[in-house]
């Protein structure tokens, strides 16, 4: 099952990755890093098509699809 | 470990960008690092840094880099080239940065047809000066030094640079593309290493003009930003390839 | 190539860097310094070198900055109009620390000021010229064969302290002719372990760079600088004197001018004026050491330059008020005559002299 992997630390929660996932499982979380960003995370991994359009999208490389 | 299906390419050092929530040139070094490592080329590739935003991309790149002083870039890379012709030599630039003040620097590196390769970021603003007029800015377009927006009969009209070099029998290979969406990442991506290749061929200069959004100094959301690159920025910037060497396919 | 052949001194400066094993130049014509950016353009071909006119004198001092950074030896040349263009790569290339050499072949300014012989760049040569603290090296030939020896020198100095090295000479030695002899050079090239020529097996990238955005860095590279300069100075300082022990006159003059000086000592000594010389050879670091000690024999010193009079003021800085320092110049062109010189000597003499 592919699956995201969100480097949360790195995540400026631009928003980017949650407007291309086709699953939208993809969202913003209700919390915030170290930096005082509220990061990216999945809603579902079971949802994971893993298309890796997330990780494409984000300027911070802050996600990996693992197998 | 698990296996991965997506992760940081090698050619990209694993440290945090300074680069602002949702600024594209986060993606256009992911991709230009992807291209190093699928042309497994990273030890002998040097890349040249600008001024402006990615004026640290020294930091970023996982190979031999140079830091230009502002618009110099392609002086510098010709004569990296020139005295390491087996190398793959690289600069990136933004708009200010080659459109403005690195204007005859970058024409004659292509008019000689040397051997590099441009990615030339247009975000049609002064990023790290926050939000000055560029020479790519658009007629209208609000910066702080067009604050009742662009204006053509003082300001002039902005400059298309690859339509522009294209003109030259220097440059093999000018394209422009975007990264607001996945379908243009994807042929952003083509670009960039159709324009590697044809420097490893031996072709002359080439050069990827990249779209690219501002959000901080645009004053919007990212996602607004991407939607604006597409409805504002394409029309006056269409996307395409304006030139290739003989058999390389649109 | 033992024997001596007859040479013009921009010429003479091409050949010597291709000696030096300089192949890559990147240069854009102006006049008095023309023919060295030709004789490279014919000379680099045919030693598997690289000749490339610049679109401009600041294209070709950022691509000395992109082959220097390589590791190569590299060159490139003007005269002051278009050394005022480079300042801004110097600068980087100071910053970063990369040897080159610049060949700075002056005429009278300022502005586009004219084509005729000039020595008013010595303050933009010596005193940085571009932005920052920094220092170049400085040499200061007299003769076509010291233009030899001293670009070969360069190159090694530019390596030995990763440091932009100028050749600062004037447009009558560019198109003096004399006879020369190119004595092959023994140095050993230096392994530049700090090049970014491609990583090629190496595990961490090399990075040429001149911005350090933090105050700590940026202040610790300057010390870092500040050291090697005061390293420079401690063992590169060269010049040379001529019956300055019992002088009481002493000229200073560098160049062309010290040749024209020397006519104008030698004149004086017949009449039984003691007057002496000193020619600095290294213009930075300036050898303070000379004026130092006469200061505490000699009754006064003369400066001499094609300038409104700009070395004069390291030469009353070394002599620190001890003594006197005159100044004659001539500007614009304009080459004052041994007896010119003769003349301000035996005035100097006159109201200086305390005789």
């Amino acid at each position: 099952m592919p699956k995201p992997v969100f480097n949360e630390e790195r995540c400026k929660g631009c928003e980017l990755c949650t407007a291309v996932c086709p699953k939208k499982i993809v969202v913003i979380a209700n919390r915030f890093n170290s930096k005082g960003y509220k990061p990216a995370t999945c809603s579902d991994d079971a949802k994971c098509i893993g298309c890796a359009l997330c990780a494409k999208a984000c300027p911070d490389v802050v996600i990996e699809i693992h197998k | 470990m698990a296996e991965k299906l997506f992760s940081r390419p090698q050619s990209l050092k694993d440290v945090a960008f300074h680069y602002c929530p949702g600024c594209h040139h986060g993606i256009i070094h992911r991709l230009v690092a992807e291209v190093i490592d699928e042309l497994d080329v990273r030890d002998k590739t040097i890349g040249v840094a600008p001024v402006g935003c990615s004026v640290l991309a020294y930091e970023y790149f996982n190979c031999d880099m140079f830091e230009a002083a502002h618009g110099r870039a392609p002086a510098v890379a010709t004569g990296i080239k020139r005295s390491q012709p087996d190398t793959v030599v690289f600069t990136y630039q933004g708009d200010g940065d080659l459109a403005a003040i690195g204007c005859a620097e970058i024409v004659h590196a292509a008019a000689r047809g040397e051997k590099i390769t441009t990615i030339f970021v247009n975000n049609a603003i002064y990023g790290m000066t926050g939000g000055q007029m560029a020479p790519t800015s658009l007629i209208e377009q609000v910066t702080n030094t067009s604050p009742y927006g662009r204006n053509a009969d003082s300001a002039g009209m902005p400059i298309r640079m690859s339509e522009m070099l294209a003109t030259l029998d220097g440059a093999s290979f000018i394209a422009r593309v975007a990264v607001n969406n996945p379908a243009n990442m994807a042929k952003a991506k083509a670009a960039i290493k159709k324009a590697f290749e044809i420097q490893i061929n031996g072709h002359g200069f080439s050069m990827v003009e990249i779209l690219s959004t501002c959000p901080t100094n645009w004053g919007m959301s990212p996602l607004e930003a991407a939607a604006w690159l597409e409805q504002k920025m394409i029309p006056y910037y269409p996307l395409g390839q304006f030139k290739a060497p003989e058999g390389v396919a649109k | 190539m033992a024997e001596k052949i007859l040479m013009k001194g921009n010429e003479a400066i091409g050949e010597a860097a291709i000696v030096a094993g300089c192949r890559r130049y990147f240069g854009y014509p102006i006049t008095p310094q023309t023919e060295l950016t030709e004789y490279m353009a014919k000379r680099m071909p045919q030693v598997g070198g690289v000749f490339l006119q610049a679109e401009s004198e600041v294209a070709a001092i950022n691509m000395v900055y992109g082959a220097a950074g390589t590791g190569v030896r590299v060159m490139t040349s003007s005269s002051s109009p278009g050394i005022s263009l480079k300042q801004e790569g110097i600068s980087y290339i100071a910053g970063a620390e990369l040897p080159c050499v610049i060949v700075n072949i002056m005429r009278g300014g300022p502005g586009l000021g004219g084509i005729q012989p000039g020595q008013a760049d010595y303050f933009q040569a010596t005193k940085g010229g571009g932005h920052g603290d920094y220092r170049n090296i400085v040499l200061a030939p007299n003769s076509v064969q010291e233009i030899v020896d001293m670009t070969i020198q360069a190159f090694d100095l530019a390596d030995q302290y990763r440091n932009p090295v100028m050749l600062l000479g004037d447009g009558a030695l560019g198109q003096m002719m004399e006879p020369v002899e190119f004595k092959a050079t023994d140095t050993v090239p230096s392994i530049k372990a700090w090049a970014a020529n491609g990583m090629r097996g190496r595990t961490q990238p090399n990075i040429i760079n001149s911005l350090h955005l933090q105050p700590e860095k940026l202040e610790q590279h300057n010390i870092h600088l500040q050291q090697k300069y005061a390293a420079i100075q401690k063992n590169e300082t060269r010049w040379e004197e001529l019956y300055t022990e019992d002088a009481d006159l002493i000229l200073v003059a560098y160049g062309i001018t010290s040749r024209i000086a020397r006519s104008a000592m030698e004149k004086a000594r017949s009449e039984s004026y003691k007057v002496g010389l000193i020619r600095p050879q290294t213009l930075w670091p300036f050898p303070a050491a000379p004026f130092a000690k006469y200061a505490k024999t000699a009754k006064a010193f003369l400066a001499v330059e094609l300038s409104a009079g700009q070395m004069v003021e390291d030469v009353r800085l070394a002599v620190n008020g001890v003594r006197p320092v005159a100044f004659y110049g001539r500007t614009g062109g304009m080459i004052p005559s041994p007896k010119a010189v003769y003349e301000q000597i035996v005035k100097t003499l006159k109201e200086r002299g305390g005789n």
